[in-house]
This record gives C-alpha cells, structure tokens and sequence, in this order.
C-alpha cells in the first residue's frame, strides 16, 4: 500500500501550480469570469501547450497515456485555483467517451481536443430527470422527421431538449445522450451521439451560472445525424455513461478538495490574524473546533477522493459504491467547509471582493453536479 | 395556560387580513412590477420599497409598537403577533427597519422634544430614509472597539471615520451613527450617538458587492463631516447605553416564524413539482423527511416564541430569549434556503441578476422554471444571517454568560 506520489506526478503538479500562478491570480480571474466571452482562450491554448489537454489519452491517440491519479492531479490543482476553463467537461467527460469510441471517431476527435482546438460539452440532464441518467426524453429515430426530411437508412433525426449543459457556450461539439428505444426512465435504449453546435436544427440559450461558469439551455430540431456520429452500439450506451460519470465524478471530487484546502487555509490564516476583544479570534476556543472539524472533514474528502481514482477500474459494483460514496462525503463536507469559512471570516466572506465567497459558490455547485449527497446515498445503498 | 386567540383576536385578524388583500399590491412590492429584463433605477427601487410603507401610513399602521402619542398604536402584543403573521402569509413587502423598528423607539427614550417632532415624523411619512452606521472594519463583533471620532468645534461635530456593512445606504437621506467622543475609561464609555445627515459634505458611499450578485450594503466614509450639536442623542458619551437599547428593541420578528412557514410552504410546491425517477420529489422519502425535521424545529420556535411574547404582554421584557430566538430563527431560515437549492436540482446553477445591480448593466435571461430562479443566490445570501446583528456565536456567548452565569 502506498499512497505516495511519484517523481513524474509531483512534476506534473509543480508545472500546473506555477502555471496558476503566473496566470490564475484571483484579480486575473475574476477579469475572466466577468468578460462576455466567460472564459480565457489564452489560458486554453496554455493549458494544451503544457500538455494537460492529453492527459488521459492514450500515445497511439496523441495523449500522454496517463491514469485517473494523474486526471486527479490536475482536477485538484485547478479546484485550487477555480479554474473555469472546461477541462472536466471536455478531457474527462468527453474525452471519457472518446477513448472508448471507434477508431476512426478517435483519429477525427481526439487530436483537436489534445491541441486545443475545440471545447466539448455532455448534454446529459433534462428538466424531468434531475440526477438520473437514465430519465431521457430526447429522441434519436431513424424514422423521417415531422418536416418531412427523410434520412438515409443509417441516419438518426435529434429531437428534444437537454437543460443545463455545462461549458456549451464555450463548445464546439456537444456529446448527447438520446432515447433511440424504450421507455423514458429505462436504461436500455439509449445512445450517445457527437453534434457539432453549428449543426442546423441546433439552437442554445447561453448564460452564466453562479460558480462563475456558463452553461446552455439546448434545443434538437429534427438534427441530422450521420452514423458515425454514434458513439458505441446502438441503445447500449448505458454503462459506458455510468462508467464515464463515476470518473467524472471522481475528478469532481478532486476539484473539491482542491477548493476546501485553499479555504481551509486561509480561515485559519484569517482567525490568527483576526482580532477582535482584544485577541485574535483563533484564541477562541469555540472557533478552533469549528476549524478542527473543517480539516477532518478536508482530511477525509482527500481520502475518498484518493480511495475513487484508485477503484475506478474495478467492477459496476465496487466502482459505484467508491463513486457515489466519494461523492456523499464530497458534498457533505464541501457544504461544512463552505458554510464555515463564510461564517468565519464574517462580512467579509460575504463579498465578492475576497476570494473565500466564490469558493464556497464553487463548492456548493459540485454539490449537485452528477448528483447530491441523497441520491449517492441512495445509489450506495442499492449496491451495497 | 392556553392556546387559544380570543374572539376578538380572531375578529382582528380577519380585519387586518380584509385590509391586507385589499391593499397590498404585489406587483407594486420590490419592484416587481419592473419589467423582469429591464434596467432599475435606484429611485424606482426606491419606490418599490416604500410602496406599502406609504399605504400603511395612510392607514395609521405603520408603526404599532410606537406610543400612541407619536404615531402608534395600542395593539395589544398578540395583536401585533396577528399582524406580523399575516403580513407574512401575505407575502408583504418587509418594511424597512432602521427607522420604524430601531431609530424610532431610541428618540421616544432619548430624544428632546425637538428631535421627537422632525425624526419620527420623516420616519413615519418615508420621507427620511434612515440607515445604522454601527460596524467598522476594526469593530464588528467587539463593536465597543470602533474608532469613528467625533471632535466637538464650537458649535460642530466633526466626524472622520469608516463605517461598514451598511444596509441600504445607498439611498438613506440620515444615518444614525456610533462615534467616539473620548478615550477615556472603557471603550463602551466613550461612545455617542449621532444623526448625520447623508447629504454633509465628505460622506462617501461605496457600494460592497455580496456573494450573491446583489448590491444591499456599503462601505460609508466619512471626512471632516460637520454634524450640528444638536443632533446628539442623549448625552455625550452615553451612546453605549442607547445602542443596548436599540439591540434590544430589534426583538420583535426576529424570529421570522410566520415567514419561514410561508417558505416552507413554497418548499413544498417546489418538492410536488420537481421529479426525482419519475416520481414528485416530495414522495422521496429522504427529502420529506428533512421537511419534517425542518416544520417540527420551527413548530419549537413558534411556541418559544410565543411564551417570550406571552411573557412580555405581562411586562416582563424578554432577555437572553430573544438570542434564542436569532439563532434558531436564522438557523431556520438558512436551512429553507439550503434545501430549496436542493430541491431545484440542476437549475440551481444559472445566475439571474439581482434587481438591485440592475443598473449596473447586463443581465441574462432567466432559464428553467420560476420557482428555480435565483434559488442558489438566496442560499449563499442567507448565510448573512448568522453573522449580522451580533453573530451566531456572539448570542450564544449572551446565552452562556447572561442566563446560564458561565
């Protein structure tokens, strides 16, 4: 057993930290969240040059053939330092599905999202299906579309709505989970298909969200589908996507713990600089268990964080019990730790102006993102 | 001992609740009948506050905890519980407190003559929009701690100083103010209680941006800002005494119960409208339960509440009660936020523009249902709570310390 990092991988972590650092400041950020276009195109282009965008991908595929502590690594240091480039969405969401896609799917795709080319987006959630992703309305059928268009036989024609997709303003290509059998709410017959944004029928209603991001609103119109947009066999997506959201699940967590060390740090700081009565604050005794239990709650996370990216290659079973646990305790604590470091630094946790707020948005965000602490605790129970 | 309203209580409430639905115009409350997209401009924002402050003054009401001498009413305390409750279950505007609740009963108690006459008057027409300048930068919890001075130059005042948090500042015509009349003694005894007019020259009024989008305090500065002697409260250095005053006056409706249940209600239609696998999200076992959990602790505030109320129509003012009753209410009250955000799912993320920055500039349509709107931003600006009118801990420190002699 061993839970050490190796010579590369304490590298990789040093060459994203002082990437943050020359780059990521809270004023440079807070510039970037607040321009029209919501994220840095410079900082994309860097974080390709560096290599990050290859991470996961193997070297036939142009990446650099690295694992999820790696994946890890890179999630936890841009939760550090809120990174709103959409490196989840498109490397480990995205990117999750291509590596398993065919080969030629692999050789269009993947060489654009490694170099920076293009941004990709997972259209999954619709407005009735809050965390299942099995609870699916949008409809991919190869029967001739209600304007009368009439698809080639290996053709699908996209309809309906997805709500909510993260970082699809920003994106190119949206990977798009649609019913092309079965009943709504059943995991059989589902299918994942790749749509180019600019696809006509296509249509999206952009906006920012809380935590500093973008997400859209997006809406199918009888979209023409080739066949080698389908990612895997027809309606036998399911697994693959349960399988590509625990991992997403588990760079989420990592984004996580990346967040609560940095407020952990700086309400302690605050408390020991803090006076009030004539002391600092820290000296209060109430104060300091507040802060004992916002370390274990971080001491824990790190250790479910850790526990997930080891465990994501074993069986549905014991993968889904590491995932949905992960993220219960995730949510748990990134709800503890946010509240506290607010509640700790007074006022002043409640301005934009210090940096301790947008943590704690970013915190509660990764709360609901692929599920809240219920419906894990829920799936936990169901395979445990 | 018993439970029950008398029927005169009864014929009250459907007095007031007649008056209420005849009146109250929601479309009129907090701007909300400004178009959603449009751009606000602080005095239409203005003006949407005052709204129903302005009906009630016509009516005779605004002020029922105020002598009858100076504008009040002789409601009895359950009385005002009535109408608090259903004001609540209305949904009205909440009226604004620095003058009718805090300013108001410290000039009854301290003031001359003099000041009795224009301050409540312009409290109660909403003419003068009063706003508290208590926290400092150095001073919020150890609030006997700042350091605002007051130099006294012939007939002057002249104040240098920074204030903080400032609820409202941004359209306050007077503030009433802590300042520093002398070093001597006790931080708490050098303390005094000024008026100041917000249109003195060297008052500057920095907006603070909060975590939830929304523009609601400020930063107020102030430089060699000449405050006519008059408009001392009290004595010099008896400021201390008027600020205790004033905290405990703030008691009534801390607690929020009548609005909290109004929440919990819109919790519940949120809950029986969002699906969770196909079925409403209310029928979740989990989810209900927290409800449950939440109505029965605010069941035990309603009933802590109303022995504090019961206990004061005998005339035994309320004590360290009332620290109870801020830090179950705002316990309370974060907890409905919390668990609306939960409810809304995915639709808790989209950002909608507070009225309040409207102003400012560009704002994104609204996506997802109504009930959705701006649920996250209400959950972080409801953390505010445990923290302003003396923190969460700082009331238990008074709990400890005052009933429990630790």
């Amino acid at each position: 057993m061993d839970f050490s990092f190796s010579e590369e991988q304490t590298l990789l972590r040093n060459t994203i930290e002082s990437f943050l650092q020359d780059n990521y400041g809270f004023v440079a950020r807070k510039a970037i969240i607040k321009s029209e276009e919501g994220m840095s195109n410079k900082n994309w282009q860097q974080i390709a040059e560096l290599g990050l965008l290859g991470v996961p991908f193997s070297e036939a595929d142009g990446g650099l053939d690295f694992g999820p502590v790696e994946t890890m690594i890179v999630a936890e240091e841009f939760g550090k330092g809120l990174v709103v480039e959409p490196y989840i969405q498109t490397v480990v969401t995205c990117g999750g599905f291509l590596r398993r896609a065919s080969e030629e799917q692999r050789q269009e795709h993947l060489p654009k999202i490694i170099s920076g080319e293009e941004i990709w987006a997972f259209a999954y959630a619709e407005p009735q299906g809050r965390f299942n992703l099995s609870d699916i309305k949008v409809s991919a059928s190869k029967k001739s579309s209600s304007l009368g268009r009439i698809p080639s036989n290996d053709a699908y024609i996209l309809n309906g709505n997805k709500c909510v997709v993260s970082a699809a303003p920003w994106a190119q290509k949206l990977i798009v989970t649609a019913r092309t059998s079965g009943e709504q709410a059943e995991k059989e017959g589902i299918s994942l298909f790749v749509v180019d944004k600019s696809a006509p029928g296509v249509s999206t209603r952009d906006y920012k969200t809380v935590d500093g991001s973008m997400a859209s609103e997006v809406l199918f119109e009888n979209v023409t589908l080739n066949s080698n947009s389908l990612i895997g066999e027809e309606g036998k997506a399911y697994p693959l996507i349960e399988l590509v959201a625990d991992e997403t699940i588990a760079a989420l967590c990592a984004e996580a713990i990346g967040a609560m060390s940095v407020l952990n740090d700086a309400t302690v700081e605050y408390c020991k600089t803090r006076k009030q009565f004539g002391q600092p604050i820290g000296k209060f005794q109430v104060l300091q268990h507040r802060m004992v239990d916002m370390f274990m709650q971080y001491e824990q996370s790190v250790s479910m964080t850790y526990m997930v990216n080891l465990k994501l290659d074993e069986s549905e079973t014991e993968r889904t019990k590491a995932a949905s646990g992960a993220k219960v305790q995730i949510c748990n604590a990134s709800k503890f730790i946010g509240q506290n470091a607010v509640q700790l630094h007074g006022g002043m946790g409640m301005t934009d102006e210090l940096n301790v707020g947008h943590y704690f948005k970013r915190l509660a965000m990764i709360e609901t993102q692929f599920g809240n602490a219920d419906h894990h605790l829920k799936k936990y129970s169901s395979v445990s | 001992m018993d439970l029950d309203f008398t029927q005169a209580d009864h014929d009250f409430r459907m007095e007031v609740r007649e008056f209420i639905s005849n009146n109250f115009s929601q479309a009129n409350a907090s701007g909300q009948n400004i178009e959603k997209y449009h751009e606000v401009t602080s005095d239409q924002m203005k003006e949407g506050i005052l709204d129903w402050h302005k009906t009630l003054y016509k009516k005779g009401w605004l002020a029922p905890h105020w002598p009858t001498e100076h504008g009040g009413i002789d409601w009895s305390v359950t009385q005002r519980y009535i109408w608090d409750q259903e004001c609540a279950n209305a949904g009205t505007t909440p009226l604004i407190p620095f003058g009718l609740t805090m300013l108001g009963p410290v000039i009854i108690a301290f003031g001359n003559d003099r000041q009795k006459d224009w301050v409540l008057k312009g409290i109660l027409s909403g003419d003068d929009w009063w706003c508290q300048g208590y926290s400092e930068p150095g001073a919020g919890s150890d609030l006997a701690s700042l350091r605002t001075k007051a130099e006294k130059v012939g007939d002057h005042y002249v104040v240098n100083g920074h204030k903080v948090w400032t609820t409202l500042a941004q359209y306050a015509d007077w503030m009433f103010c802590l300042v520093r009349t002398s070093s001597e003694g006790k931080p708490q005894q050098g303390i005094s209680f000024l008026l100041i007019d917000m249109n003195t020259p060297g008052i500057d009024v920095k907006p603070i941006i909060t975590v939830d989008g929304g523009h609601e305090v400020n930063e107020v500065f102030l430089e060699d800002v000449k405050v006519p002697i008059e408009n001392l409260v009290g004595e010099e250095n008896m400021g201390w005494t008027i600020a205790k005053f004033l905290l405990g006056n703030e008691r009534t409706g801390i607690a929020g119960v009548a609005r909290s249940k109004k929440a919990i209600n819109k919790l519940k239609e949120i809950a029986n409208s969002e699906f969770n696998d196909g079925r409403p999200l209310i029928e979740d076992s989990s989810f209900n339960r927290k409800i449950s959990e939440l109505e029965v602790d605010l069941m035990a505030l309603e009933y802590t509440e109303l022995r504090t109320l019961a206990k004061e129509s005998k005339g035994e003012g309320p004590g360290a009660e009332s620290s109870i009753l801020k830090i179950k209410g705002t316990e309370i009250q974060q907890k409905i936020s919390e668990l609306t955000l939960e409810a809304v799912g995915n639709y808790a993320s989209p950002y909608l523009t507070p009225l309040s920055v409207r102003s400012y500039g560009s704002n994104y349509p609204e996506v997802g249902p109504d009930y959705s709107q701006g649920a996250a931003q209400n959950y972080f600006g409801m953390r505010k709570t445990s923290i302003y009118g003396g923190s969460n801990e700082i009331q238990r420190n008074i709990i400890a310390k005052m009933v429990l002699g630790l």
